[in-house]
């Protein structure tokens, strides 16, 4: 038997292990490395794990979709218990420009397949109670949106493709890729080297360093966002709330209640802070907590847990780069812009059937759009 | 609905005052109760006969004290409708009290009321006003330095303040011979004294951050300092064991034991036992006994005590059974601990089936080790703070040590930021590693043969750092032939009977023996420090010989309190004049408080203990996952959420690691869990320094 793998994929986080799961069950002989001890020790643990298609880009609107699809029927189909809720999202507006924003976006994200409308502030109170009402126009509200656990999804996800025949091999760092005649022959780690037909790069945060073995530029620079986590309580909200406004420090900032009553939230700094950095700042919860307190009064007796720093891996027009670059045979799924988790089992489905031959009609469009070697233009406006 | 529950306090005490509480009412699952104004509500709870605080969302294990240190959210309690550690929230009239029974809901009234966050300089932070923090800021103030010592408690003085031993060491050095309780006023007045330091009680540390600022909830607000200097002297927290039961209300640690007994005048058990030889569950023992509770017996796993023996023959003495070479299989009861079940260990620490024994216990008390409180200092390292430890923090030793070694670091650290006074002096560094050394080799014993004149029988064999009775002796009789703190004490000829070294010997192992006025019914004079008011001069006695051995019966004289004595009584006892040098102390255990159930209850699995006692996970999952190659700590967190819990790995962290060394598996082969931000769960309102209308 040949030594060669059909695709080694590179990292086990938020994309590569839905990648190897599907290209896995494709019948496909599959490795996945990943520099980490473990799955899903980058960015996909820093995940807040809030999934949505609601985006402003039809392209991700729909790979959100299929990943929606995912999460929501896999405990009835896979059994695991990956912490799914479908409680929806709403995009809150306190001021005209937002409503206006949002309200703009909404024929195309219809015309994506996103079930969303726009609801006025008495539908808002009642989907987030408590909301703090002076100002509040209304917002968007997508239903078919959820959350789920980040790292229980890996889990499931990098069992299936156990079973699938997938191996697994963590604490390995990609050290160098052999190209030659326009082709990734083999995926070199400081233990191995691995000859392969294809390469799947999910490597995060590290993708233009990692791209760069195979040769290919990829325009992906991670910033810094700080992540909390509070105790648990009794179910008092529902959705993933979303405030897009921009205020001295800080631009949106976000939140919902998991599963286990624990409600998690996220911020974004302004200006980004850029480059990659995991450490704890002084900054996150005096940035973030009034904006919390101020739309949600009763969250000021919610006791914060734990916080954490993770890296949004971000692209020019804030839309991921999945296809080929550089080399024929090297495949990227990268730039997800800290959305890797919600778009990682449609990304993964995706990259899986461009390999294997089998795209769907309309995957050429998506493909197109998120070409890695595209022109950046426009900008995704919810980010 | 009544307040005529018996109020379980501690009314008179050998060492400690009690004054008649100031009572309030409040209500708990409502009923009416009275409780001490100012009280933490959890120890009201426990003054109430209450243990059992609620019941756990994820399998209804019932739910009480653990830490009793602010520390563990184990005993969260619904209080006037918000959820709060019951442990660190006082009692005010009229409190309505709830149990936690499963997830409650978020309060909807307005969060705390505070000032926006904001940020103060300093030259030196320390956290922790135990004894290190406290001997650090002392010598910090001398030099000028702008200093702000932090503690999470009402008072300064750590631990110390639930000392009611008197302490080993020096008298020079580090106070010995004083009772650590007395020492925490005494540190706390100098402190008093230094304008350069401020002083923040019930000020808890959040979290070092990477931009060098130091999170501190103040109960004014939330407060960052930049400190030119670090020091942590946060002490330790206790090592945990897993075992069936071990969750139970009412088993929990010395430390916990001590706060509720020492400090809050809790008659919190009846009757206890205890895991762990070292000196704390020696010690604990002893406080036990003197708060009036009856102690059923120690084990220890390993063939003899790791502390002090003097500690452990003091004990042994009172009629406490020491089972060496035993371990704890279970704890039993239903919501609360109702007994224990014991058995000897093989070579390998393994139980030894058919050696099980049980016994009746309210209470069991952990007291297997001690772990530095040291993240602080550890991410203070990572993001080049500088920054340095002090006391238990940096490494575990008798709160002697850490005073020496807080002053030796606060006169280094004044140096560093160039306020020298003067350099630690030379022989310093070597005093304060003689103040930490554990219990040392024991010597052969043997008792003085003499049968006239008077003269102190030293029934300490092991070196340890203790000296008081060599610098006590008006007559300079005592000293030592080893080291001057070490060395085996001895006598040399020329006592006056004066009784100091009887009364300032912190092991209680000195006894004074005078063939003056009856050579054949001589008087031997013993320290006492349990409650004394029912002795009467003609009662018999019941004696012992050093390790608890009985030596029959003798008549009690007289009770003396030395002044200056620091509250230690001496009995004079008239004994038979064959054993007079070989009495040690007096036996205040009956066997029956002792004696184990006809037969052994049948304990539960070990695979049902619990290791993250937050989130409920037991030692069968978490192995189930080791066995399937797991070796990323993080990973077998997210899998088993052990570790995600309020305390943040506080207790599980270690007991992972050890279940994984239990498993064979290499320490090199573990990663282990990534430490992250809060050191204590906050509420939002805290810092959003906005509050809600």
């Amino acid at each position: 038997m040949s030594n060669t793998y059909d695709v080694v994929v590179i990292g086990a986080g938020s994309a590569g292990t839905p990648a190897a799961m599907y290209l896995a069950s494709a019948g496909l002989r599959v490795l996945c490395l990943d520099r980490n001890a473990s799955a899903g020790q980058g960015s996909n643990k820093c995940a807040i794990g809030g999934i949505r298609a609601t985006h402003s880009e039809p392209s991700k609107v729909r790979l959100c979709l299929d990943s929606i699809s995912t999460f929501s029927r896999w405990r009835e189909e896979e059994g695991d218990d990956i912490g799914w809720l479908r409680g929806g999202y709403t995009y809150v507006a306190y001021e005209q420009k937002t409503a206006d924003l949002l309200k703009r976006m909404l024929p195309v994200q219809r015309a994506a397949g996103l079930d969303i409308d726009w609801a006025g502030p008495e539908t808002i109170a009642a989907i987030v109670p408590g909301i703090a009402r002076e100002g509040l126009l209304g917002g968007t509200w997508s239903p078919g949106d959820g959350s789920a656990s980040p790292m229980e999804s890996v889990y499931a996800f990098c069992r299936k493709a156990r079973r699938a025949g997938a191996e697994f091999r963590f604490g390995e760092a990609v050290t160098g890729m052999e190209v030659s005649g326009g082709r990734v022959e083999a995926v070199v780690t400081g233990s191995g080297r691995y000859p392969c037909g294809w390469v799947v790069n999910c490597s995060g945060s590290q993708a233009r360093e990692v791209a760069g073995m195979a040769g290919a530029e990829v325009r992906v620079d991670p910033d810094c966002h700080e992540a909390g986590v509070t105790e648990a309580v009794e179910r008092f909200f529902t959705p993933m709330v979303v405030d897009i406004r921009r205020i001295p420090g800080s631009a949106n900032y976000y939140f919902y209640q998991h599963t286990t009553g624990q409600v998690v939230f996220c911020i974004t700094p302004d200006p980004p802070i850029t480059g990659i950095c995991t450490r704890e700042t002084s900054e996150f919860l005096p940035l973030v907590a009034p904006r919390m307190v101020g739309l949600l009064p009763r969250l000021a007796n919610l006791k914060v847990r734990r916080t954490w720093r993770g890296t949004y891996p971000q692209t020019p027009d804030g839309s991921p780069l999945i296809g080929r670059v550089g080399p024929g045979n090297h495949v990227a799924a990268l730039g997800m812009c800290g959305q890797g988790f919600m778009l990682g089992p449609g990304t993964g489905a995706l990259v899986s059937r461009l390999i294997t031959g089998a795209l769907r009609p309309g995957d050429s469009e998506v493909l197109t759009a998120l070409d890695p070697a595209r022109r950046f233009g426009g900008e995704e406006a919810l980010k | 609905m009544s307040t005529e529950r018996t109020q379980r306090r501690i009314a008179s005490h050998p060492v400690l005052a009690c004054p008649e509480p100031e009572y309030v009412r409040f209500g708990f699952d409502g009923e009416e109760l009275m409780g001490r104004r100012g009280e933490m509500v959890s120890s009201a709870l426990f003054a109430n006969g209450i243990r059992v605080f609620g019941h756990h969302r994820a399998d209804g294990g019932a739910q009480g004290i653990f830490c009793a240190n602010g520390q563990c959210s184990q005993c969260n309690l619904l209080i006037d409708g918000v959820l709060q550690k019951g442990c660190v929230t006082a009692l005010a009239e009229g409190m309505d009290v709830r149990s936690v029974e499963g997830l409650t809901a978020l309060a909807e009234k307005p969060g705390p009321d505070v000032p926006a966050p904001s940020t103060v300089e300093t030259d030196v932070l320390v956290i922790g006003a135990g004894p290190a923090g406290l001997a650090a800021a002392l010598e910090l103030g001398r030099a000028g330095a702008r200093t702000i010592l932090v503690d999470d408690k009402e008072r300064p003085g750590g631990k110390l303040v639930l000392q009611t031993h008197k302490f080993f060491g020096s008298e020079e050095d580090c106070y010995a011979g004083t009772r650590g309780i007395e020492i925490a006023s005494i540190l706390a007045g100098q402190l008093a004294s230094q304008p350069s330091v401020e002083v923040w009680t019930s000020s808890t540390v959040l979290a070092v951050f990477s931009d060098g600022l130091v999170g501190v909830r103040r109960p004014g607000g939330y407060v960052l300092v930049r400190p030119r200097h670090l020091l942590t002297a946060s002490g330790a927290r206790e090592k945990s064991l897993v075992f069936p039961g071990n969750t139970l209300p009412g088993v929990y640690g010395a430390g916990a034991f001590q706060t509720l007994v020492n400090r809050d005048l809790i008659r919190s058990s009846d009757r206890i036992f205890i895991v762990g030889g070292g000196n704390v569950g020696l010690i604990a023992a002893y406080h036990a006994l003197q708060a009036g509770m009856k102690v059923a017996g120690l084990v220890e796993a390993m063939p003899s005590c790791g502390g002090y023996k003097v500690h452990a023959d003091k004990i042994r003495r009172l009629g406490v059974p020491i089972h060496t070479g035993h371990t704890i299989l279970a704890a039993h009861g239903t919501e609360a601990l109702e007994a224990v079940t014991i058995a000897g260990v093989d070579g390998s620490f393994r139980p030894v089936p058919g050696t099980e024994r049980t016994f009746r216990a309210d209470t069991l008390l952990v007291a297997v080790g001690l772990d530095p409180v040291n993240e602080f200092h550890r991410k203070a390292v990572e993001f080049g703070i500088p920054a340095s430890m002090a006391g238990d923090a940096e490494e575990i030793a008798e709160a002697s040590a850490a005073m020496f070694s807080g002053r030796i670091r606060g006169m280094e650290i004044a140096c560093s930021l160039g306020l020298c006074l003067e350099e630690p002096p030379a022989d310093w560094i070597e005093k304060g590693a003689v103040l930490k050394s554990p219990g040392g080799a024991v010597h052969p014993y043997s008792v003085p043969a003499g049968r006239e004149g008077v003269f102190p029988v030293l029934h300490c064999m092991q070196e340890i750092p203790c000296n008081p009775c060599m610098t006590s002796c008006p007559k300079n009789l005592i000293g030592t032939s080893g080291h001057p703190i070490l060395g085996i004490p001895e006598y040399s000829e020329g006592c006056i009977g004066c009784e100091k070294c009887v009364s300032v010997c912190p092991g209680l192992a000195i006894t004074l023996v005078d063939f003056r006025k009856d050579p054949a019914r001589p008087t031997v004079s013993i320290p006492f420090e349990l409650d004394s008011t029912g002795l009467k001069a003609g009662m018999g006695l019941e004696l012992t010989d050093r390790e608890g051995g009985s030596l029959g019966k003798g008549v009690l004289l007289a009770t003396r309190e030395v002044p200056g004595g620091r509250r230690t009584v001496l009995l004079r006892i008239a004994v038979a004049a064959e054993i007079a040098s070989r009495v040690a102390g007096v036996r205040v255990q009956t066997d029956a408080d002792t004696a184990p159930e006809p037969e052994a209850w049948e304990a539960p699995l070990a695979d049902d203990a619990i290791v993250c006692r937050c989130e409920r996970v037991t030692a069968g999952e978490i192995r189930s996952h080791l066995r399937g190659g797991v070796r990323d700590l993080n990973e077998l967190k997210a899998l088993t959420r052990a570790g995600f819990g309020a305390c943040g790995g506080k207790t599980c962290r270690m007991l992972l690691a050890r279940i994984a060394r239990e498993e064979g598996i290499p320490p090199s082969e573990i990663e282990l869990l990534t430490e992250r931000p809060l050191f204590a769960e906050t509420p939002l309102g805290f810092f959003s320094g906005r509050c809600p209308e």
